[in-house]
């Protein structure tokens, strides 16, 4: 039971922090770069990757068996735009405002890596639990990464949070938007497109600084231990 | 009498960083007062606060580097990029679009790329166009020389607009000319008059134009030069890539301005405008970004004149050095390893 929970663990960790789709398998990066203008969209999108990437997680897992090895990665393709096209559908029905904002970048899920790699990688191999466990991990990895970049260009471009908030969750949810400060000129840097991949950078450089505190920490106690001598010859 | 007997190399004195960025500012001084001469002291407060800026920001980088601080500072580049930065942005900006290209330049192009010498990118022209790009209103409001101005700025003034954030209804009042016509900087003017229909001679009869050059802008461009002549006759620079740039730009004026003298500025008034004379003296030839060897820095120049010549009559903007260096930097390690010099005695490959 114990070794169970501790795949589980292990998958978690993985999806979150270790194996990052976004900061380090670095996959999705043209959705990651492009849609995070704003907290509301990179939420959008990061949650419907994420629905996709379960549902496509569960589905590869179940049909593993009969699929023939030559052929997996069309029918995981084809299982994948199936899936994205019921999300893109749900989002045109019920989040309008998202889906114009979002575009292009809802339909491109189909070529998000993080999808088709986690499907090849994982879910052709493992148990149907786990496989949905790890897309629901994957997806949230990148979905914080999403939330974070999107959190930090929509302040630094236009002194805002949660901008169009309604998009996304309904009438009530214009009440969140948070305007910290007030600017008459958005620092339009952080909006475009180079801002994201400044910022990326940065999130990046700030996970290799956290792991690293984290190694030096663990290895810290090995403290050099003191040499002795063992005497081999006898003394007479 | 013993002789001393130096083992090889003989060579003579060469500078040393911190003396080449030094004699580079001082040479950039005569450019400087004629600036300020025709547009205030904007630029002389903006040089100060981009330059104590570049400085602070450079040694808190290095202190979180774990690097010499004091030994790095005293090399004075980063000084240097303050000052470029300062005098290509406009004189009345406001403090904070100087402080966050300053600190974009040194941070973010400069030092997290490794610090001088690991730089692909020109930092000062980086960070204008990471400006230009962000903030295009606060960019480009010059305002209008002051031999021609309604209002010339004086000190007090610039101070209070450059610190306290200015209303661009207080911007627009020191562009009027002594007519009460708002004006644009010379190649701004002649680009929206192209744009409207004008011809070039309609365009240079206006008061910002005097005897087909750009009033104040023409003195500036000159007193970079002749800072620039001192640069080449002190060895601090090398002809080759601001010869490649003025060259460069200068044909494809000249060719422009012979198929249609109407539709195309002519050649002066490309070589004696805007940025021409500082980019090509005192910004293209940072020898960090640029390319290395001889062929390669006459290419690395002519690029530059090109891709100038080539935004400036058909591109979005008025001016372009700042993309086009950068554009320039990109190319320095491909112009490089194609102009490699030959060892000697080395045939071509066959």
């Amino acid at each position: 039971m114990n070794s169970v929970l501790n795949e589980y663990k292990t998958i978690a960790i993985q999806g979150l922090w270790k194996n990052n789709p976004g900061l380090v398998q670095l996959l999705g990066l043209c959705p990651l770069l492009a849609v995070t203008a704003t907290l509301t969209n990179a939420l959008g999108l990061g949650l419907a990757t994420m629905a996709v990437l379960i549902g496509s997680n569960v589905l590869v897992s179940l049909v593993k068996f009969y699929v023939p090895r030559e052929i997996r990665i069309p029918v995981f393709v084809m299982i994948i735009a199936a899936l994205v096209t019921c999300v893109q559908l749900l989002i045109n029905a019920y989040a309008y405002g998202l889906y114009l904002s979002l575009g292009i970048f809802l339909p491109l899920i189909v070529t998000n890596c993080v999808i088709i790699g986690r499907a090849e990688a994982f879910a052709s191999r493992n148990s149907l639990l786990k496989s949905a466990f790890d897309g629901f991990m994957m997806g949230l990895g990148f979905l914080l990464v999403l939330a974070v970049l999107g959190a930090s260009r929509e302040i630094l471009g236009q002194g805002t949070l949660f901008e169009g908030a309604d998009l996304l969750l309904g009438d009530w949810a214009a009440s969140l938007t948070v305007h910290l400060w007030q600017v008459d000129t958005s620092f339009l840097l952080a909006m475009l497109p180079p801002g994201a991949f400044i910022g990326m950078g940065f999130l990046i450089a700030f996970k290799n600084i956290v792991d690293k505190q984290i190694a030096d920490r663990t290895t810290a106690p090995l403290v050099t231990e003191t040499v002795t001598r063992a005497r081999i010859t006898k003394v007479s | 009498m013993a002789f001393k007997i130096a083992s090889s190399p003989h060579l003579s004195r060469s500078f040393q960083t911190s003396s080449l960025m030094q004699r580079v500012m001082l040479c950039a001084l005569p450019g400087v007062a004629v600036q300020c001469y025709f547009f205030g002291w904007g630029t002389v407060i903006q040089a100060l606060l981009a330059m104590s800026i570049a400085i602070i920001s450079e040694a808190v980088v290095l202190k979180l580097r774990a690097r010499n601080v004091t030994q790095t500072l005293k090399d004075n580049s980063a000084l240097l990029t303050g000052l470029l930065i300062g005098i290509a942005i406009p004189p009345l900006a406001p403090w904070w679009v100087t402080v966050i290209g300053t600190l974009f330049a040194i941070v973010i192009v400069k030092q997290l790329y490794g610090g001088l010498g690991h730089n692909i990118f020109n930092p000062a022209m980086a960070a204008y166009v990471m400006l230009l790009i962000s903030f295009p209103v606060q960019m480009t409001s010059w305002v209008a020389p002051s031999v021609i101005a309604s209002h010339p700025v004086d000190l007090v003034h610039s101070l209070q607009m450059v610190f306290t954030g200015a209303s661009s209804s207080e911007i627009d009042a020191y562009k009027l000319g002594v007519d009460g016509i708002s004006m644009a900087t010379p190649l701004d003017t002649i680009k929206t008059d192209l744009a409207m229909g004008l011809t070039t001679i309609e365009s240079l009869s206006k008061a910002i134009f005097s005897d087909g050059f750009g009033v104040g802008w023409f003195w500036v461009n000159l007193a970079y030069l002749a800072g620039g002549l001192v640069m080449l006759k002190l060895k601090v620079i090398r002809w080759h890539i601001t010869a490649g740039i003025l060259a460069s730009l200068f044909i494809c004026s000249s060719v422009g301005y012979l198929l249609n003298p109407d539709t195309f500025a002519g050649p002066l008034l490309h070589l004696f405008s805007g940025a021409t004379m500082l980019a090509a003296f005192f910004i293209a030839t940072d020898p960090v970004t640029a390319a290395t060897s001889v062929r390669g820095r006459l290419v690395f120049g002519a690029l530059i004149g090109i891709i100038v010549y080539i935004i400036r009559t058909f591109g979005g903007y008025p001016d372009a050095f700042a993309f086009a260096i950068l554009l320039a930097n990109l190319c320095a390690p491909f112009i490089d390893h194609y102009m490699k010099p030959r060892a000697y005695g080395h045939r071509a490959s066959t």
